[in-house]
């Protein structure tokens, strides 16, 4: 059963760093998208870079294919095994290497949890400023990976403005620097596409950061809309006033429900459309003044009701109720898949209207929850797995909601990465040639093609060969289903609008 | 071979006994994460398989027929210190505990029905703590070696070295016993101080009536105190947590029936614990009884009307006490009492209402210390590491750390002795025992 190469990886990590029967490997199936799994060769958990270079080089070597890993709180599959890779597990190497104060740089382990840095730089009043949704539990590692955005990334930008440097372990173990902790690195901006590559092109093993000292003061306010377009008005006015605000985040009525029935209930009204939640900060002297116009604006928007919050307790009771909306969905629906399309805000109305209309075309229901500053929607499709055919229609029902944030002028994906889910959608949104470049940019770093493949960027990309081995999945995938062994895919009959992933899977096959 | 059945279809779930998972729960999970942070065995190893996502997942792929009843299952839903963590940041509501304990129940009839049963653990569960003569017979035992010297001469002489390391330290920590249980000790009903404002039926508990029965008297004198007429129904059984725990659902159901019937005859308007892993226990009977329509209506019943202590004394209005009782405390929530029962803030509000007591909070007071029932036994190393954790986070300067649970008693009080610190370790009720008592010394 235990081949040699596993004992090969044990070498590297030791017994109890490493799972690899069958069984045990289970767990790690799939990440935040459900709607596909996979079952990993085996799963490593190395503690520095030197062994993560070692594990990199072996499997490189002897063309295994392998995959990075952090919290598997991404929610396009980007972490999801397609069949016999192994996956570098990195939630272990979670230090926080080195803070310096003085120039605002925080030196950390891939596996740091997002909000764990800014707690263990609190004490200094300082921070770390992006912060997705998902930051109680979402790695730094992940985060660069993803390019990750959060509610405060309309003011403060995604993860990209934030991070300064990191230490990369190519495909093939080789380890590397990029970027620089303090002023531009010469040459090509390396760094750049490092992050949001989705752990295609390396695996980060320390990256740099800068950390932000906090504001002097903050104030929060939730509006309550009877209409979805007069906070939608309310959104671009407030921008438009030449108020950058830190965050502005709009849910409709069915989030609100499913939030409102979990631990982090705020009690919305159950017959207005939209509540906003918005957040302005900065020097105390200025704030109050900042947020009276916000109310202002809101006021001449027909807002229901609008409130500042009055306590922190509040506060964090607002946010915690916007922040676990994905997660609540399992008040009101067994599965989910969130969708990350971006807009120009000032078409958030008609899409909106536009993602209504799918939802009633397909019989699935719709949540919305976004950062309606940054018009970066998600809308939450709700199904049941159980249901024979539901899964499929949710897949292609997402699609259609991208295809539409396309061709609003805007894009597939905001910050939750390309993935599996939405790598069909990259040849609705990008050109052959471009995305022969991307793909030129991929071989550099990944001649073999074997890391993390079948990810973000579709292969081989010739439409007529996708849609052929689509069709020869499509037929197969209970066959491929009942294998008993590791290397099986598991699908949940999601293969469907998918072009792309057929090539990890032959090649693995 | 194409157009057979799949596969899929012909997968029969490894959970083959009565009272296995239920779909509602485990279907519930939407796989966000968030869980995975607050998981202390998580936190531990970054092993989705021991995290409350994958421990749901694990359980769902079993009952689903994707994975067989195997070490695959059995580690990680026994490696959960059943601390509901999880279920206090869960948007999506999930019982992990529940589901847990189900699965628990599965392995344990499994191994059952092939004969693999571990005689000792049947020995305690079945033999032991439903039966109250033998816990009596224990309990003197125990008070025998602890005041005849022969506790002395069995350290002097090594012969404790037979037992495993952990017992063995255990044993250095248990309190020294009092003279009887309380549920022999106490009378069968206490007339309350002042104007009757309610009655509480008392439920002393098994390891809290052994080791603690002091905190027993206490919980009653307090209660008296505060106008609340105390029964003590003395047909009551243990709880049947840890029956639970272990996964023996058939006897947690036999000592539950029992106890329902005992505290409905009681006839008191609330059912007063002082232990928060019992508590939670009592308060989830009703899952113990989901298929069967009869005694869940009256598990529902008997449910509404337990309160924690300290619950129990915010709901009926407490006096605080009047005499000052100058001592800096800091404040540990026993998993069971703030995941499992929600309860906070009662506790906090009795000891702040102590004139003179200073409450200095620790860091993640609400973090498992690693006690979890009979955790820190079958589990050393990871009981080890949470203890050491607790105990880094106690506030410097502090007196005693206080907290609503006898097993986080014991665990702490091993902390405490293995770093030698001047600390008490006491029950909530008891700091406000002392407060009245001095009042009565003025
Ligand atoms: C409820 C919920 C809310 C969310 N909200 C947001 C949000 O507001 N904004 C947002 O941007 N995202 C959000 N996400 C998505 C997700 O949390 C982010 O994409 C996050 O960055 C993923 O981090 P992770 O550690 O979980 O990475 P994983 O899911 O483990 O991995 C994500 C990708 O990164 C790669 N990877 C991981 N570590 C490394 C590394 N060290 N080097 C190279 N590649 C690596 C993996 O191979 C994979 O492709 C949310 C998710 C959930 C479940
Ligand atoms: S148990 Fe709850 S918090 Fe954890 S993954 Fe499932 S839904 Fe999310
Ligand atoms: S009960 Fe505690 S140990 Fe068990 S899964 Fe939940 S958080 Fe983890």
């Amino acid at each position: 059963m235990r081949d040699v190469h596993i004992d090969r990886l044990v070498d590297i990590v030791g017994e109890r760093r490493c799972l690899w029967r069958p069984h045990q490997v289970k767990a790690y199936a799939c990440d935040g998208y459900t709607a596909e799994e996979g079952l990993p060769r085996a799963v490593v958990f190395p503690e520095t870079t030197d062994e993560v270079s070692r594990i990199c080089r072996y499997l490189y070597e002897n063309d295994i294919p392998y995959l990075p890993r952090g919290a598997g709180t991404g929610l396009s599959g980007g972490a999801t095994p397609t069949g016999g890779e192994v996956v570098i597990s990195l939630a272990r190497m979670n230090k926080l290497l080195a803070v310096d104060f003085d120039n605002l740089r925080a030196v950390v382990q891939p596996g740091l949890v997002n909000l764990t840095l800014t707690r263990r730089v609190a004490h200094a009043d300082c921070y770390y400023a992006p912060d997705p949704s998902s930051q109680s539990v979402c790695t730094i590692g992940g985060n660069f990976a993803e390019n990750a955005g959060g509610s405060h990334c309309l003011k403060y930008g995604v993860t990209t403005n934030h991070v300064v440097a990191a230490k990369v372990v190519l495909p093939d173990g080789d380890v590397i620097d990029v970027g620089a902790p303090f002023g531009d690195a010469p040459g090509y901006d390396l760094l750049g596409l490092l992050v949001g590559s989705e752990g295609t092109l390396g695996i980060a093993t320390e990256i740099t950061v800068r950390i932000l000292k906090k504001p002097q003061a903050l104030r929060t306010a939730l509006a309550y809309f009877d209409r979805v377009a007069d906070a939608s008005d309310t959104v671009t006015d407030i921008i438009g006033a030449g108020i950058i605000p830190a965050a502005i985040e709009m849910m409709d009525q069915l989030a609100m429900q499913a939030v409102d029935k979990s631990n982090y209930h705020v009690g919305y009204p159950t017959d207005i459309e939209a509540v906003l939640l918005i957040e302005v900060d900065g020097l105390a002297a200025g704030v109050d003044e900042v947020m009276a116009r916000v109310v202002d604006i809101c006021r001449r928007h027909r807002v229901r009701e609008v409130r500042v919050a009055q306590s922190d307790a509040e506060r964090a009771l607002w946010w915690s109720s916007r922040k676990m909306a994905f997660g609540a969905m399992g008040r009101i629906s067994p599965d989910y898949i969130v969708q990350d399309g971006v807009i120009p805000r000032t078409r958030l109305t008609e899409v909106l209207q536009k993602i209504d209309e799918v939802s009633r075309r397909y019989g699935l229901r719709i949540a919305n929850v976004f950062h309606a500053g940054d018009g970066n929607l998600h809308p939450l499709i709700l199904y049941d797995s159980r249901v024979p055919g539901e899964a499929e229609r949710a897949v292609r029902a997402g699609s259609e909601v991208l295809r539409a944030c396309v061709d609003a002028g805007g894009s597939i994906t905001g910050e939750h990465g390309v993935g599996i889910e939405k790598i069909g959608e990259m040849t609705y949104m990008f050109s052959e040639d471009e995305i022969d470049a991307q793909r030129a940019v991929k071989s550099c770093f990944d001649p073999k093609g074997i890391v993390n493949a079948g990810k973000l960027i579709p292969l081989p990309g010739r439409c007529v060969e996708v849609k052929r081995a689509r069709e020869i999945i499509e037929e197969n995938w209970q066959i491929l289903n009942s294998f008993p062994d590791q290397a099986s895919v598991q699908v949940r009959g999601a293969f469907a609008q998918e072009p792309g992933r057929e090539a990890s899977t032959s090649a693995q096959g | 071979m194409v157009n057979e059945p799949t596969a899929v279809a012909e997968k029969r779930s490894d959970f083959r006994f009565p009272d296995a998972p239920e779909e509602e729960k485990y279907s519930v999970c939407v796989h966000c994460g968030f869980c995975l942070e607050v998981c202390p065995t998580y936190q531990a190893w970054g092993d989705e398989n021991h995290s409350p996502r994958g421990r749901v997942y694990l359980i769902k792929a079993c009952a689903e027929g994707e994975l067989p009843l195997d070490d695959s299952v059995i580690d990680p839903v026994f490696t959960c210190l059943d601390c509901r963590a999880c279920e206090t940041v869960c948007p999506s509501g999930v019982q992990v505990g529940a589901l847990v304990e189900e699965a628990r129940g599965q392995v344990f009839y499994a191994r059952d029905a092939e004969g693999k049963r571990d005689p000792i653990m049947r020995f305690f569960l079945r033999g032991v703590f439903p039966r109250p003569a033998r816990l009596r017979a224990i309990r003197r035992l125990m008070r025998f070696y602890q005041r005849s010297g022969l506790r002395r001469l069995a350290r002097a002489t090594g012969m404790l070295n037979v037992l495993p390391a952990q017992m063995r330290e255990m044993e250095d920590v248990i309190p020294d016993i009092g003279r009887g249980p309380a549920i022999d000790v106490l009378p069968e009903t206490m007339a309350p101080k002042g104007e009757k404002k309610a009655t509480a039926a008392l439920f002393t508990g098994c390891v809290m009536d052994v080791f603690f029965s002091d905190v027993n008297e206490a919980t009653a004198r307090v209660l008296v105190r505060n106008g609340v007429e105390v029964r003590v129904p003395k047909g009551q059984l243990c709880c049947g947590a840890l029956q639970v725990h272990a996964g023996d659902r058939d006897m947690a159901r036999v000592m539950a029936k029992r106890n329902i019937e005992v505290f409905e005859q009681s006839g008191a308007d609330y059912i007063a614990i002082n232990a928060a892993g019992c508590g939670a226990a009592l308060k989830e009977y009703p899952e113990l009884f989901r298929d069967d329509p009869a005694w869940r209506d009256r598990a529902v019943q008997f449910s509404s009307r337990v309160r924690d202590i300290s619950q129990l004394l915010v709901e009926v209005g407490f006096d605080p006490p009047k005499a000052e009782l100058p001592m800096t405390v800091t404040y540990h929530d026993a998993c069971h009492l703030c995941h499992a029962q929600k309860i906070r803030y009662e506790p906090r509000s009795l000891l702040k209402s102590v004139p003179g007591l200073t409450l200095r909070e620790m860091p993640d007071s609400d973090r498992c210390c690693g006690s979890a029932g009979i955790y820190n036994l079958t589990h050393p190393a990871m009981a080890n590491e949470l203890l050491e954790r607790k105990m880094d986070d106690v506030p410097a300067g502090v007196e005693a750390i206080v907290m609503g649970n006898p097993g986080c008693m014991m665990q702490i009080r091993l902390g405490v002795k293995r770093r030698n610190q001047p600390l008490r370790v006491m029950h909530t009720v008891e700091v406000l025992d002392l407060a009245y008592q001095r009042e009565g010394s003025r």
